[in-house]
């Protein structure tokens, strides 16, 4: 007896489309929003937040006057809209300070070759333009302080030479590292006594080429900023390496004076370190001593963050396992030549959010130097609302130097994250 | 890190002390040593002759001169007629106020943040990571004087109050005054017998900690649980209640009230101390709020699975497999942001907050001509607060910490 099978499906069904609410736009409202009711009580307060926030800021932007004489103006058009006449008024002193209005161009062009610079290190498929970035600090200074141009390049001269002296010895002479950085830097010592002040001054007659001086008080707005807050980036990573170095070392005489300074500078407000750049320092000079004081507080800045820079990378060399330092220590390399080739490498990729951060937070406190009375954006700002056309402005100024910083900052720290993402090795 | 050494071929030269690994640590630190000395020896003769120079010497005598100006906000009794000690003493008070006030906040506003970042909600956590990321990204000198302009322009003046139709109210009931002079909250005054309900009210959260550990070892012994959360809030709420109303109430609220053009009596938080407090303890929350974000997402995923595999409930996974192990790296961080926040307390002088910066460290450093002498007690002060925070997160490291060889 055969039992016939009455349907036999040939085919497999189409799978039926899911469920409307399961999908598009509603499915991701569902998940993403309402997926239960405290996410749906908080969907609707959020959204709420945001319209009364939009509901009052963007008719208040929007419709703001560009091009009022002054505050009282304003009022008197409308008194509910901004007022960013004053950013019409005052951007130059926003961005430039009080350097000079014909100079313009040189802080100009030292920010476009800023941006030129820092490619190469951003980005590695540029690296053969590395050269630029070397010469850029003293072109950076020779624009932005004018003088003699021979003044400044005789600098690079002399440094050239010296790591010129320093790879003959090493190549003809002796194999002693040590021994040829002293006789290198005695080399170098001696040739910025004696032979660059008159090959400078040589230079000048033969070939005066020059820039008006333009003193430092004069620098303020986001020049100024970025003055102290990239020389302070640049500087304080070599030497937040090695006070980290320096720390994790061995030898306790080092040990202790790396450790010493780390916490001492930790433990104090940057704006007493600043406070003694431009009070105190006077005492611990010779006396009649006298230099500028943006380079004092550029020092003050970039050693205050180098330590918290040291305290970033020690983080990162503890993460390190044990058995890298003894994996490199059994291959025979020396101590720097482990640092350079296995420890650092992996100790700074561990460390770029910390690294980044430091940076970020050294750029933000770039804001305290209006406290010692230097013009920077935030100081700025007072002085404008000191101004009786300007009295009473508060917000029109305040957001747009806050969005400048935020410009900023967020590019760093957007900047690491897609470093992170690069030097990702594992998964 | 140890440096390979190679066995003696040869005897003693002069250029082993820096050719040889054996001797050249030894030579490199008394190379280092001189030269630190040198340059020490240098910056105290330079200060030294300066000092000469101007006729000055290093006394800090003036700490019991008359200080000679008015301090407005202040916890402890103070004229002009006070010391600079005082005076001083006066501004630590201040500094160690906003610090202690601002943490809290801190804390409470960066948990909420950071637990919301981390939420499903789509809008919610994009409507946090703007938070974070306006508050990290902008410097907080700035967001210090925005909250301070915000709290002086758009609060009503005391007059506003005044009237049968005023511009302003009070809030909660007639209690909270807010205006453009600060804000005006109920003070409690103690009438007599109130010593003794603060006594009761010590006593019953003793008994409650001695009820938690007591559960703690039943749970530990028998495996039961007791209801710790219930027994201990009633035992901390209802004796001092019972007390409060047996007593006769003696405690009662002081409300702030207008008088001429004025608030009187109340407690006077002034728009400075506000400023300083929540602008620091907003931006300070922000990064607080990302290392809590962190120290979650860092307990592994297979840890709540495991724990939900061995059947323990949801809270329960929360509370004794994912918390303890994210505290152990919420907290030293956390803890390094409380004194970044206190530190950050400096920049009080931007809206006139009287602190030990602007005390010791402004009036009476002008005043006397002292800077040496001031800034050296300064710095000596938040290097005391850094090292006694300090030495409690390697406290904290050295009992929580996994321990590795």
């Amino acid at each position: 007896m055969m039992t016939k099978i009455a349907f036999v499906r040939k085919k497999e069904i189409p799978p039926s489309a899911p469920p409307i609410t399961e999908v598009g736009l509603i499915g991701w409202l569902r998940q993403n929003l309402f997926s239960s009711w405290l996410n749906s009580i908080l969907t609707v307060l959020s959204v709420y937040f945001i319209i009364i926030m939009l509901w009052d800021f963007i008719p208040w932007a929007y419709g703001g006057h560009w091009n009022t004489k002054s505050l009282r103006e304003c009022l008197d058009l409308d008194p509910d809209v901004a007022c960013f006449s004053v950013l019409t008024a005052r951007w130059k002193q926003l961005l430039f300070g009080l350097y000079p209005a014909e100079e313009y161009w040189r802080p100009t062009l030292t920010f476009i070759f800023l941006l030129l610079a820092i490619v190469p290190i951003l980005f590695p498929k540029f690296f053969r333009f590395f050269w630029f970035s070397i010469i850029y600090p003293g072109l950076a200074v020779w624009l932005l302080w004018g003088g003699s141009f021979w003044s400044i390049s005789i600098v690079y001269v002399g440094l050239t030479l010296g790591a010129l002296f320093f790879l003959t010895v090493i190549r003809r002479y002796l194999k002693n590292y040590m021994i040829a950085a002293i006789l290198a830097f005695l080399f170098t010592a001696l040739f910025f006594l004696f032979i660059s002040n008159p090959l400078v001054g040589l230079l000048n007659v033969i070939l005066p080429i020059s820039l008006p001086f333009v003193e430092s008080l004069k620098m303020g707005g986001f020049t100024l900023s970025l003055i102290v807050g990239v020389t302070g980036i640049v500087a304080s990573f070599p030497i937040g390496i090695l006070l980290a170095l320096g720390r994790q070392s061995n030898l306790p005489v080092i040990k202790m004076i790396c450790v010493g300074f780390i916490e001492f500078i930790r433990g104090v407000p940057l704006i007493t370190l600043l406070f003694v750049a431009s009070v105190l320092l006077n005492y611990f000079l010779p006396p009649g001593t006298n230099f500028d004081i943006v380079l004092r507080v550029v020092i003050m800045v970039t050693l205050f963050s180098a330590a918290y820079m040291a305290e970033v990378i020690r983080g990162g060399l503890a993460g390190l396992p044990l058995g890298q330092h003894e994996a490199s220590a059994s291959l025979g390399l020396t101590y720097w030549q482990s640092q350079r080739l296995i420890i650092m490498p992996q100790a700074l990729k561990i460390s770029i959010p910390g690294i980044v951060n430091t940076f970020i937070g050294l750029f933000k406190d770039t804001t305290l130097v209006s406290i010692i009375s230097l013009r920077d954006p935030v100081g700025l700002a007072s002085t404008i609302r000191a101004d009786q056309k300007w009295n009473g402005i508060y917000w029109e100024l305040y957001v747009a130097i806050g969005f400048m910083f935020f410009i900023f900052c967020w590019g760093m720290s957007q900047y690491s994250q897609y470093l992170e993402r690069k030097l990702k090795t594992d998964k | 890190m140890s440096s390979p050494t190679f066995p003696p071929s040869e005897s003693f030269k002069f250029s082993m002390l820096l050719s040889d690994t054996r001797y050249r640590g030894m030579s490199l630190q008394v190379i280092t040593f001189i030269i630190f000395m040198a340059v020490f020896f240098w910056l105290v003769d330079n200060t030294i002759k300066n000092l000469a120079l101007l006729d000055k010497d290093v006394s800090f005598n003036f700490l019991w001169l008359r200080a000679g100006y008015d301090i407005n906000q202040r916890l402890i009794p103070y004229t002009s007629d006070s010391t600079h000690g005082m005076a001083a003493l006066v501004g630590i008070l201040n500094t160690l106020l906003v610090a202690f006030v601002g943490c809290i906040i801190a804390t409470v506003l960066g948990l909420f943040v950071g637990i919301l970042r981390l939420s499903k909600n789509w809008i919610v956590a994009k409507l946090m990571s703007a938070y974070i990321e306006g508050f990290r990204n902008v410097p907080v000198l700035l967001w210090i004087v925005m909250v301070f302009a915000l709290l002086t322009e758009f609060t009503p003046a005391p007059r506003a109050f005044k009237g049968a139709e005023p511009e302003a109210t009070m809030l909660f009931f007639e209690s909270i005054a807010i205006t453009n002079r600060g804000t005006y909250f109920p003070a409690p005054v103690l009438a007599e017998g109130a010593y003794w309900l603060l006594l009761c009210f010590g006593l019953s959260i003793v008994a409650s900690i001695y009820f938690i550990r007591y559960a703690n070892k039943q749970k530990k012994d028998t495996g039961k649980s007791l209801p710790t959360f219930w027994v201990s809030s009633v035992v901390i709420v209802f004796p001092t209640l019972i007390l409060f109303f047996a007593m006769g109430q003696p405690v009662s609220l002081e409300y702030p009230y207008l008088k001429g053009f004025n608030f009187k009596d109340g407690i006077h938080l002034r728009n400075s101390f506000l400023a300083l407090t929540l602008a620091l303890a907003f931006y300070t929350s922000a990064f607080i709020a990302e290392i809590v974000r962190a120290g979650i997402m860092a307990v592994s995923k297979g840890q709540s699975e495991a724990a939900a595999s061995l059947g323990l409930r949801p809270n329960k996974i929360m509370s004794l497999i994912i918390l303890p192990q994210a505290l152990r790296i919420i907290v030293p961080p956390l803890i390094s942001n409380y004194l970044n926040l206190t530190k950050n307390s400096s920049l009080a002088i931007a809206v006139g907050y009287m602190d030990v910066r602007g005390t010791l460290g402004g009036i009476t450093l002008n005043q006397t001509g002292r800077e040496l002498e001031s800034m050296l007690l300064l710095m000596g002060f938040y290097l005391a607060v850094s090292l006694v925070i300090s030495s409690f997160i390697n406290y904290f490291n050295r009992s929580f910490q996994i321990v590795v060889r």
